[in-house]
């Protein structure tokens, strides 16, 4: 018998200069918010404080938008499209330079892996930056006209499962195309987007286009409620996208939602068994399944269902659970209590609707909030767990018998963000990927991202779409449609 | 009886396996590559390695003294340093396994194993019978265990019985004497497709590990490779209930290429597999890497050249 | 006594490295005021036959790296040329005989234009691929790929920006190139070169060879694995010329309006366009 343990090897934190507190980033400068009121973030890893950082309120939140709007009249728009581009350009390289940093600073804030944050987030976030700069000065060649527009002031308010990440779709194309731009971070995740904000002070980045206000829902109600911002970008729950589509619906502002999912991921019975399940893992527990477009129903086909299910546990025993600062971890902390809580009830009533909970042997940390990764079998589409988003690591799996049967399953849902599907057939694929309703679909892959590919969701999932050409609609003019 | 032994059932249990997508199996190798084995994990995995490497020398160039001196190497790596486990085996052509047996029980190295390579290796392109006298010869010079190469040309060309009957014939001759490895020689099958049919099918003719390469063509043992053949062996077991071991050979220089090969096994097979019975390294060049990695941790500070033995 | 100047040697780039010409020729360059400037050597037919070589063998991986990894590249080129500014601006003063303001413009335009092609590099599909919606059960898509290796003529002044306007475009597309540098403002583009070779640009991409233009043209017009040229440093008679020779293997060749645009990019690919069925 061997003794193959792997021994802790953990990331070192003292690159991470984090300071005691932080304030608002707004003109370019860090201020203190008016009322002088702080908030805690916290590492949910251990529970340990991080910092305190400014809560921005409604006053706050104006003065940014002031700020935003002085800088797109006065400097932003009047910019050479070719010169805002090289400010994208220094961003990224400068993110690309303390990328060490930012990824270990997302990982103690946000409860993350860090080989995830070092891997995944913090690559991404620099690739959308270079990505949209080199669109700056190109619009004109991206199908909206000769001569498309800004908008002017954009609000934007971002989830905390990749908070970097979500901050940096927001933010690169909204400048590519000219906006400046007030933006919220989430509550349980604001650090990264302070230091991104030290990140557009060290690229010269012109003061206001670029404003950081932390806080939380009501900071952000204020955000999107305020009369001088032309356009809304909001990604997290369905929930709160409609309200904020409520709350602008009498007003000439524009919006792009990007919202909840419940994805299926299909598993043919021809598909590369040991990849799909390695993809399958990857759909529900890649960022503890805090991700909008987790494949989190999976649908196997029913023959070959008992080979998959018998893999699948095997290949979960091997999910390492632990300290997000270790890099042999694969499976980090749940963000806050709250969501914790929001895990657990819902999951609860898998057991008492029937359904079969499995999850490996693991230990759980005793500090901070942790969830064993976890699968329900025996479930059906009328079962609350396979019809809300959980948005944690627990995976609902039903089964399908013709390919038909798949595709009303997967569809059957007021979600349509993404869709997997895994066979090796390359007809079957595309006809399946025809027939989903879902924005973003994973063909013999999953949770795949990049600055060139849309991404976004049909129904419920959202309005419009971010990254490559099509994403840079939410941020121009439009020649054709009309606000009143 | 998972196959009746005839040609026709051997080619549907192989057309029957499922597709393995390359980027995916890509993806799982490179992923398993990022593990950081540290501190108390990398001591038992340099050891561990050490007693799984098949030392080996396969030259024109091959003499007797040549050999020798690599008996002395796999028995005592480190002659300051007894702690150090001997090798795995001893890796000759079959002309030099009666000096390389012989020379190992003079020095201490009675249980150390000889594995002779045959079957016209590295090519494998000669007649059956002279396969067969090849092997024959290496087993009567003493050879432990038989790393014998299949006929890729005739694998490619869908000959796979021709293969199959290839390794059962030679795995006859082996009887109880020898162990049989079987040389895929996975850089000429290319796909991970055929990576996978070539695994069982060597394994459904007998083999008691399947190996990757000859370490004479490149690319060897890459990671992906080995992963698709470890997953072979694990779902061989799950169908049949027998454990067979696996060999990659070539390309693996480093102590970091090591450790990377044991952290697939943990996580592919399992940690079953993690010793000189069902895994084996093929290298040369390696061990001294290991062996300075190991002074490394002794000592913490970085080892030189000077300090281990040129065989 | 002050320092004595330790004149540069102006070699070829050809395969990463910078050969002398395997002829053993130079020529003389004198600057603006007539005084020498450097012996640049005099590529060879050999030379180019070389050069191909290098540009044939490096082309299909610098078309296979990712788009992104491409475009990070053009941009290192833009940031190496940045910090070298001075020493471009020396050298074009003192070939052209324009001011240094003058020629701090020409090289401050050289890197936008590095930096704007950078950007195209993972967007041409975007603008120039399709799914095609054709009648029937199939996926049908358009897309864009690098031509192979292109020749490049270069404009003589502006010296620099001539050269880079060239050669951007086509390696955005995943080209190799051989940059044929004007025949009497050679220089700017060797120290191109220096640039490069420093810029993460795999050895074969670029290559750079100066000479006689009349005495290059029929070997770059003729030989048969060169898959396009740009003609803009040739006259209407050499480019006539180039054309009847390269309708042996019939080389794309183009001349542009000296402005980017990402027809430049483009009119060096060729576009495929893939059905496969739709159906269980």
């Amino acid at each position: 018998m061997s003794d193959f343990e792997y021994a802790n090897a953990p990331e070192s934190k003292a690159i991470a200069n984090i300071s005691p507190s932080y304030g608002l980033f707004i003109g370019g400068k860090f201020v203190d918010p008016k009322k002088g009121k702080s908030f805690s973030t916290i590492n949910p890893a251990n529970e340990e404080l991080l910092s305190k950082v400014g809560y921005g309120d409604k006053s706050d939140i104006d003065a940014a938008v002031k700020s935003a709007r002085a800088a797109y009249t006065k400097i932003w728009s009047k910019m050479p499209a070719k010169e805002r581009g090289k400010y994208l350009y220094r961003i990224a390289r400068i993110m690309q330079e303390r990328a060490r940093e930012f990824a270990v600073v997302e990982t103690l804030d946000n409860g993350k892996p860090i080989r995830e944050s070092r891997d995944t987030d913090i690559p991404l976030a620099a690739a959308h930056f270079f990505y949209h700069a080199g669109w700056a000065d190109k619009l004109e060649y991206a199908g909206f006209g000769n001569k498309p527009k800004s908008l002017g002031v954009v609000g934007q308010i971002i989830p905390w499962n990749f908070p970097l990440l979500m901050l940096a779709w927001k933010i690169a194309p909204a400048l590519a195309a000219g906006n400046t731009v007030v933006l919220k971070p989430a509550e349980t995740t604001p650090l990264t987007a302070l230091l991104f904000a030290q990140v557009c002070q060290q690229a010269g980045l012109p003061d206001g286009v670029v404003n950081i206000v932390t806080g939380d829902g009501i900071t952000g109600a204020a955000l999107v409620n305020h009369p001088d911002i032309n356009k809304v970008a909001f990604t997290g729950s369905t929930e709160v996208g409609k309200a904020i589509a409520r709350s602008i619906s009498a007003t000439k502002k524009t919006a792009t939602l990007e919202l909840g999912g419940k994805a299926a991921n299909l598993v043919f019975e021809d598909a590369a068994i040991d990849e799909a399940v390695e993809g399958i893992v990857n759909g529900i527990f890649f960022n503890q399944g805090h991700v909008c477009c987790a494949g989190s129903r999976l649908i196997i086909q029913e023959n070959v269902a008992d080979e998959v299910l018998e893999k699948l546990k095997k290949r979960m025993s091997l999910i390492r659970v632990g300290d997000p600062m270790d890099k042999n971890t694969d499976l980090g902390a749940i963000n806050s209590k709250e969501q914790l809580n929001k895990i657990e009830e819902i999951s609860k009533t898998g057991d008492a609707e029937g359904a079969n909970r499995w999850s490996p042997d693991v230990k759980l940390p005793t500090k901070g909030f942790w969830y064993p990764p976890t699968i329900f079998t025996g479930v059906t589409q009328s079962h609350r767990i396979a019809r809300e988003e959980i948005f944690g690591p627990v995976l609902s799996v039903l089964t399908f018998r013709t390919p038909a049967e798949a595709i009303e399953k997967a569809n059957n849902t007021m979600y349509g963000l993404s869709a997997g599907i895994w066979s090796d057939k390359g007809a079957k694929v595309l006809w399946a990927a025809k027939q989903l309703k879902a924005g973003v679909i994973w063909s013999n892959t999953f949770n795949k991202f990049d600055p060139a590919s849309p991404f976004g969701g049909y129904k419920e999932s959202g309005w419009g779409r971010e990254g490559g050409r099509h994403g840079l609609a939410g941020y121009l003019t439009s020649d054709s449609k009309v606000n009143k | 009886m998972i196959i009746d032994g005839s040609e026709k059932s051997l080619r549907k249990f192989l057309s029957d396996l499922p597709p393995v997508d390359q980027v995916g199996a890509e993806a799982r190798a490179a992923m398993l590559a990022t593990r950081s084995i540290k501190t108390s994990s990398k001591a038992w995995a340099i050891d561990m390695a050490i007693s799984m490497v098949d030392l080996t020398t396969l030259e024109g160039a091959d003499t007797p003294e040549k050999v020798k001196s690599l008996c002395a190497k796999a028995v005592r790596p480190d002659p300051s340093d007894l702690t150090v486990p001997s090798v795995g085996a001893i890796c000759v052509y079959n002309d030099m396994v009666k000096i390389a047996r012989t020379e190992l029980d003079r020095i201490g190295g009675k249980s150390l194993p000889v594995a002779a390579v045959a079957t016209a290796f590295p090519s494998g392109r000669a007649s059956l019978a002279v396969k067969k006298i090849d092997t024959q010869d290496a087993i009567d010079a003493g050879a432990n265990e038989i790393d014998m190469v299949i006929d890729r040309g005739a694998f490619l060309s869908g000959r796979i019985y021709d293969v199959f009957e290839e390794i059962r014939v030679i795995k006859e001759i082996c009887g109880k004497k020898a162990h049989l490895k079987v040389i895929l020689e996975t850089g000429e099958l290319v796909t991970y497709d055929n990576v996978r049919k070539a695994s069982y099918l060597a394994m459904l003719a007998g083999a008691d590990f399947i190996k990757t390469s000859t370490g004479k063509v490149a690319p060897a043992a890459t990671a992906p490779v080995v992963l698709v053949m470890l997953e072979a062996v694990r779902d061989y077991f799950t169908l049949t209930g027998t454990k067979i071991g696996v060999k990659p050979a070539g390309g693996i220089r480093t102590t970091k290429d090591a450790i990377k090969q044991l952290v697939l096994v943990k996580e592919t097979a399992g940690e079953q597999w993690l010793t000189p019975d069902l895994f084996r390294i093929g290298a040369s060049a390696l061990l001294n890497d290991l062996l300075m990695q190991r002074m490394k941790l002794r000592t913490g500070h970085y080892a030189s050249a000077n300090y281990v033995t040129v065989d | 006594m002050s320092s004595l100047d330790v004149n540069k040697t102006y070699k070829l780039f050809i395969g990463g490295a910078f050969p002398r010409s395997e002829s053993g020729r130079v020529y003389e360059i004198k600057g603006a005021n007539k005084k020498f400037l450097a012996n640049p050597a005099l590529a060879s037919r050999k030379d180019l036959r070389d050069a191909v070589v290098a540009a044939k063998s490096a082309q299909s991986g610098w078309a296979n790296a990712t788009a992104f990894n491409r475009g990070q590249i053009l941009y290192r080129i833009a940031e190496i040329m940045q910090g070298r500014s001075e020493q471009f601006v020396e050298e074009i003063s003192a070939l052209e005989g324009v001011t240094t303001k003058v020629a701090k413009l020409q090289v401050a335009e050289a890197i936008d234009t590095w930096v704007w092609y950078s950007g195209w590099c993972d967007k041409l599909s975007s603008i120039s691929g399709s799914q095609n919606q054709v009648s029937g059960p199939f996926y049908n898509f358009t897309t864009p790929e690098a031509l192979g290796v292109i020749a490049l003529f270069a404009e003589g002044k502006p010296s620099l920006l001539g050269a880079v306007r060239t050669l951007a475009p086509v390696l955005a597309g995943g080209n190799s190139a051989i940059l044929i540098a004007s025949e009497s403002y050679p220089l700017p583009a060797i120290t191109l070169g220096e640039v490069i070779a420093t810029s993460d640009v795999p050895g074969g991409v670029v290559n750079i060879l100066t000479g006689k233009t009349s005495e290059l043209l029929p070997w770059v017009g003729s030989h048969m694995e060169i898959d396009g040229v740009d003609v803009a440093g040739l006259n209407k008679k050499q480019e006539d010329e180039i054309k009847l020779v390269g309708a042996d293997n019939l080389k794309r060749i183009s001349r542009f309006a000296p402005a980017n645009h990402p027809e430049r990019i483009l009119s060096f690919m060729e576009h495929k366009t893939i059905w496969h069925p739709i159906g269980i």
